[in-house]
């Protein structure tokens, strides 16, 4: 019994003095892009939490703003 | 969607800088920190050029493999980002980037450098999507808005290109052909990885499968 006791003392002791955890923290998760702002400065013409109309919607404004060519033409 | 990526046509910038100030615009990006930046090769010689340098959220980003707390993160989508919460102001990632990205600004919590700062493809940090406190540390989330970088969208020989990969290299082919010259791109390889390269670890892999 008394050799249980000194066991279960020196384990708390012990534990007492046991490291804390010293990783720095992994970066935290971010949202993804096409889950939206819920501001009102979104550009219209696709629905927030649809990625396939925020991907869609990019590469429509992208051909529009930046390819001159398929403007011009 | 393909990752999204930068490119500056070389051929078409003309050092107006309209980029650099969008950027500061849009993020209120403070006094000696310049998250985006004109350079002029061979200045004042005729045929001189310029190209436009910002982070280009390489594919295998040096930043990322030598900081040693961790702090960046990729996107879904390949914008590489970090966390200025984690971030510790070392400098490694500056020594490690081949576009002088990373920038440090003189005033802030470690006084003489302060934690790092670099553009975010207009596409924020690890903060809640358009809240305040993303703003004030990373500027604005335009991508959660469904728009385009600003530095992209505002330049006005459309030399910078910017969004899904695919697409930019579309445009850039098209011009090429149309123009017939000016294929090369500064910096395309460098942040990507060259094309010979992808094909040799392909038939790498390749011959390690009929190996196995």
């Amino acid at each position: 019994m008394k050799r249980i006791s000194i066991l279960v003392a020196t384990m708390v002791v012990l534990t007492a003095c046991g490291e804390k955890p010293q990783a720095l923290g992994l970066p935290k998760s971010d949202a993804p892009a096409y889950a939206g702002t819920g501001s009102t400065f979104a550009a219209p013409g696709w629905k927030a939490g649809d990625k396939t109309a925020w991907e869609q919607h990019l590469k429509a404004r992208q051909q529009s703003s930046q390819n001159d060519y398929s403007r011009m033409n | 969607m393909a990752r999204m990526k930068f490119i500056c046509d070389a051929e078409r910038c003309i050092e107006c800088n309209g980029c650099v100030t969008a950027c500061k615009n849009e993020h209120e990006v403070p006094w000696g920190v310049n998250r985006r930046r004109v350079v002029t090769l061979n200045d004042g010689v005729p045929g001189e050029k310029s190209v436009s340098v910002a982070c280009m959220h390489c594919s295998d980003a040096p930043c990322m493999a030598v900081c040693p707390v961790n702090c960046f993160y990729k996107t879904d989508e390949g914008v590489v980002l970090h966390d200025k919460d984690v971030c510790i102001g070392c400098g490694y990632c500056s020594y490690a980037c081949p576009f002088g990205a990373p920038q440090f600004p003189s005033q802030g919590t470690f006084g003489v450098r302060g934690k790092m700062d670099k553009c975010t493809f207009c596409a924020g940090g690890p903060e809640e999507n358009g809240s305040q406190a993303e703003f004030e540390k990373y500027g604005r989330n335009r991508l959660a808005e469904g728009k385009l970088p600003a530095c992209a969208e505002m330049c006005s020989t459309k030399a910078l290109l910017a969004g899904d990969g695919d697409v930019v290299a579309d445009i850039l082919r098209n011009r090429v052909v149309q123009r017939g010259k000016g294929a090369e791109v500064w910096g395309w390889g460098t942040a990507y990885g060259k094309q010979e390269r992808k094909q040799e670890q392909h038939q790498e892999r390749a011959r390690e499968g009929t190996k196995s």
